[in-house]
């Protein structure tokens, strides 16, 4: 019965295999086809998975071998399917399906193409692994592979020195991430003497004494420094608005809906120690905050299309945060769910733009355009609809349970996390006006080219904005009449006493008027602003506002980090290389060399060849000798 | 008693002389001379195997075989040109250290009881060759080898270069 | 026989060390104070039999016939090395018409 679960990740890993292997053998068709398949079948063995689950009640934990067994300590290679990581799995094949479909259409005519199917389904089968192991070791294999996969799409057309330079910057800071998470196991494994999730929540009540919370409080923050390479938080957060060097499928996929909620899923699965540490709860909804704001701010005088949803996606990310420390973990998962849904949905469509006008990125050069894709058009107004926050649209009820609690937690974080639901709506809305409205602003020869994308592409994006719409439908609170569906659905992982906080106290429906009246206006203003006035943002030359200018430059975090750790390393390295290495190292290495060079020089006179000389000074070392023995 | 004395300092005068004299070729009979000298040695300490066999094979062929070569190089005037008298001197005061610490040395180990013939049979022919072919036989054969092999170098390399003129 | 064994019953034996310590010595003397290389050679010759007279002498202190059986065979190499060392000194006679050992110093190179 259980033992379909290894199928799962096992099938993307067989599509690697075969497109890796027949990338330039086989026929495109057959290539996309398999790609897709596999990740179909997947979705529907995580379907039966997610039914099993739900009929009884339990996780399914499966045991597959056991890898590492040193003393007591033992690493399981093996599966854990709960209610969690079930949603995780629909999550990831069935969005990660309609991207690989749309990847066919929008990949057509690339010279990579097998390439970019073999490392999509890779990723897939890594993300699978994370979110499938059953303890902390397994999920850190999926963790380091996604990363991995991550590098590879996003410097998928390494040609461009600029993009291989996305990548790497992307690799390296998730490098920085994954040290805490490892150093976080590492301490698991001291202190609990195990990396499985259920040993270690067992054994956490357990702890003793004042050390308890120190204990807990280094193992969260660990863990959190993970999750914020992962997930793009402060202060890790500027790879990922880079990373969209990558194909647009592939900011889908990894850097919108799977890889980059990660974090958000280690965090929750780890949850039990998180409320025994307070501290670490505090700093990662005020990090989540603060991320918020930050990326909202700088989305608001983005240019280039992909870089708004980019900064977007780090603003929604820095929400989910937010509801993880305030202990809205049904929240931030919903919002996860919904945020996999229209993001998927937003970089689709502005990848379906983006192939209607040549590859033009830039906002600057496009308008105009709802007639020409009016599909496109019409599913991304769903999916900025969504994002924005205005019922009954999905992304307005996770938004909002995640701010309910936030206001129960603290009404000031509330009134900023309002106030950044606003400024996401007027970037959302500025966006899409300047994409869709107003004339088009390009070259003669993109507007000749303006056509709907295929089928393959628009059929993904029609799925997904219907999920955006009604994939609020899965909680729906109860003050609106819903019956909170994923919040009993999480119960045996999240527990009551955390979920049913906001009962009474609470003005709900007054938080969430405010919340739907914040992006009303944001919404209002973007339209007059962009629409009504037809203004466009001005071209890089020009000098702009301090503000803006700010904002544009993305606060200069890049000129920040070059300056104040990038330089001063480079300088240390450069030292390291000049002084210690050159002169210190390769200097005792050569000095030695030519010492015994030169000393042999000299000796080698002493090398007169009088036979003569030479025996006497055999004969004075013989007398040395006999002294020698003579006296001691 | 005195016999040994008497010996002795022979074996070192002629020794002296050897080192001393200016003609390799006085050189010589003085060398043959102390190696008579140790031949009585030999038969003092009745060790007559010894004896005749240093007598034949050191007088007889050794010391035959460097007057050969004297003869046929001819070099029984001395072209020698001599060290330098420092460089003599400090040969001598070497040679002078090296006695006295190889003298201090030995004598930390040696014992100064007198020399006693136990067995009168110990040196004769009889004995040495039961000993010589009962346990040391097969250096004694190895030896054998080793004069071959000696004899054929020593023809080899003093043969004329018979390349160089062809 | 009897007679002439009598006349070293009181020879001590410290004394045939003293005297093979002497010859030894004078050999290495006339190793370093000569340059002609058969004297040099010869001085060899001196140092080898004050050693094999000093083995003989053990050999009858200590009543053990293989001391002598040792300084047959030194003897053995001695004749082989005189029959080769004197080869050689003909051989550098002929390409340098000298028998100084300081000649030698061209072999450094």
């Amino acid at each position: 019965m259980n033992n379909y679960l290894w199928l799962i990740p096992l099938l993307p890993l067989a599509g690697f295999i075969i497109n890796g292997l027949g990338r330039n053998a086989l026929p495109k068709n057959l290539i996309g086809a398999i790609g897709s398949l596999v990740i179909l079948v997947a979705f529907g063995l995580s379907v039966e998975a997610f039914l099993q689950v739900q009929s009884t009640g339990h996780p399914i934990e499966v045991n597959i071998f056991t890898w590492i067994k040193v003393g007591n300590f033992t690493v399981p290679f093996a599966f854990l399917v709960d209610q969690l990581s079930a949603i995780m799995l629909l999550i990831i094949t069935g969005v990660g399906f309609l991207i690989h479909l749309y990847s066919i259409g929008y990949m057509h005519d690339d010279a990579g193409f097998g390439k970019f199917f073999a490392y999509l389904n890779l990723f897939v089968f890594f993300m699978l692994l994370l979110v499938m192991g059953s303890n902390y070791v397994v999920m850190f294999i999926g963790w380091e592979g996604v990363g991995l996969c991550s590098y590879l799409l996003i410097g998928f057309w390494f040609t461009n020195a600029d993009y291989a330079d996305a990548a790497k910057k992307a690799f390296v800071m998730n490098r920085i991430g994954d040290l805490g998470f490892l150093i976080a196991i590492f301490l698991m494994i001291h202190y609990f003497d195990s990396v499985s999730f259920n040993e270690v929540f067992a054994k956490v009540p357990g702890l003793h004494g004042a050390k308890v919370t120190h204990v807990l409080t280094l193992i969260t923050m660990l863990l959190f420094v993970g999750a914020t390479g992962k997930s793009a938080q402060i202060p890790l957060f500027t790879w990922l608005p880079d990373a969209m060097a990558g194909p647009t499928p592939v900011s889908a996929l990894i850097h919108a809906a799977t890889m980059v909620t990660a974090g958000i899923y280690m965090i929750a699965r780890s949850h039990v120690m998180f409320d025994l540490a307070p501290f670490t709860t505090n700093i990662v909804a005020i990090i989540g905050l603060a991320t918020a704001v930050f990326a909202a701010l700088i989305a608001l005088t983005q240019t280039d299309i992909k870089k708004v949803l980019a900064y977007s996606t780090v603003s929604q990310l820095g929400y989910m945060f937010l509801g993880l420390g305030v202990g809205a973990y049904t929240g931030s998962f919903f919002h996860v769910i919904t945020h996999a849904f229209f993001k998927a949905l937003l970089f689709l469509g502005a990848g379906s733009v983006i192939h209607a006008v040549s590859g033009e990125q830039d906002m600057r050069k496009m308008g105009g355009l709802y007639k020409k894709l009016p599909i496109t058009f019409w599913t991304m107004l769903m999916g900025t609809i969504a994002i924005s926050g205005i019922p009954p649209f999905s992304g307005f009820f996770s938004k909002d349970e995640i701010l309910a609690h936030t206001y129960q937690y603290s009404p000031i974080m509330y009134y900023i996390g309002v106030i950044t639901a606003m400024f996401t709506s007027f970037y959302m809305f500025r966006m899409l006006f300047l994409t869709f409205f107003g004339k088009f602003r390009g070259t003669h020869e993109q507007e000749h080219h303006l056509h709907e994308s295929p089928a393959t592409i628009t059929i993904p994006l029609i799925v997904l904005a219907i999920l955006s719409v009604f994939g609020g439908a899965l909680n729906i609170p109860a003050i609106l009449g819903g019956h909170e569906w994923l919040a009993h659905w999480l119960t045996p992982l999240f527990g009551e006493a955390k979920e049913g906080g906001h009962e009474g106290g609470i003005p709900e429906m007054g938080l969430m008027a405010i919340s739907v009246g914040a992006a009303v206006i944001a919404l209002v203003y973007a339209y007059i602003k962009y629409i009504s006035k037809a203004d466009i943002p001005v071209a890089d030359t020009e000098e702009r506002p301090l503000l803006t200018a700010l904002s544009y430059h993305k606060f200069y975090i890049d000129e920040l980090y070059d300056t104040i750790i990038r330089k001063p390393l480079d300088a240390i390295s450069v030292f390291f290389y000049k002084v210690v290495d050159k002169m210190g190292i390769d200097g005792l290495v050569n000095g030695l060399g030519s010492g015994t060079v030169e000393s042999s020089k000299g000796l080698r006179l002493l090398q007169t060849g009088n036979v003569g000389f030479y025996i006497f000074m055999m004969v004075i070392g013989i007398i040395a000798v006999l002294v020698y023995s003579l006296k001691f | 008693m005195s016999t040994f004395y008497f010996i002795a300092f022979l074996s070192i005068f002629f020794s002296l002389l050897v080192i001393f004299a200016k003609n390799p070729v006085h050189s010589v009979l003085y060398l043959i001379l102390t190696f008579f000298t140790f031949t009585i040695h030999y038969v003092l300490l009745n060790a007559q195997f010894l004896a005749v066999v240093n007598f034949i094979v050191y007088m007889g062929a050794i010391m035959v075989l460097f007057l050969f070569v004297m003869m046929l190089l001819n070099l029984n005037k001395d072209a020698e040109p001599g060290k330098h008298y420092l460089v003599k001197l400090a040969g001598v005061i070497a040679g002078g250290c090296l006695l006295v610490t190889l003298v201090g040395t030995l004598k930390l180990t040696a014992k100064s009881d007198p020399v006693i013939l136990q067995n009168a049979n110990l040196g004769l022919v009889k004995n040495l060759g039961k000993v010589l072919f009962n346990e040391f036989l097969l250096p004694f054969e190895i030896s054998s080898v080793l004069l071959l092999s000696a004899m054929v170098g020593a023809v080899l390399l003093a043969k004329k270069e018979q390349r160089a003129t062809v | 026989m009897a007679n002439i064994t009598e006349t070293i019953q009181t020879v001590p034996l410290n004394h045939y060390i003293l005297l093979s310590a002497i010859i030894f010595s004078i050999g290495v003397i006339g190793v370093l104070i000569r340059r002609n290389a058969i004297v040099v050679f010869m001085s060899v010759e001196l140092m080898l039999n004050a050693v094999n007279l000093l083995l003989t002498a053990f050999s009858v202190y200590k009543g053990d016939a293989s001391g002598q059986v040792f300084v047959f065979f030194v003897m053995a190499l001695a004749a082989a090395e005189v029959a080769v060392g004197l080869a050689i000194i003909v051989m550098i006679y002929r390409n340098t018409h000298s028998t100084d050992i300081n000649v030698l110093s061209r072999l450094k190179w």
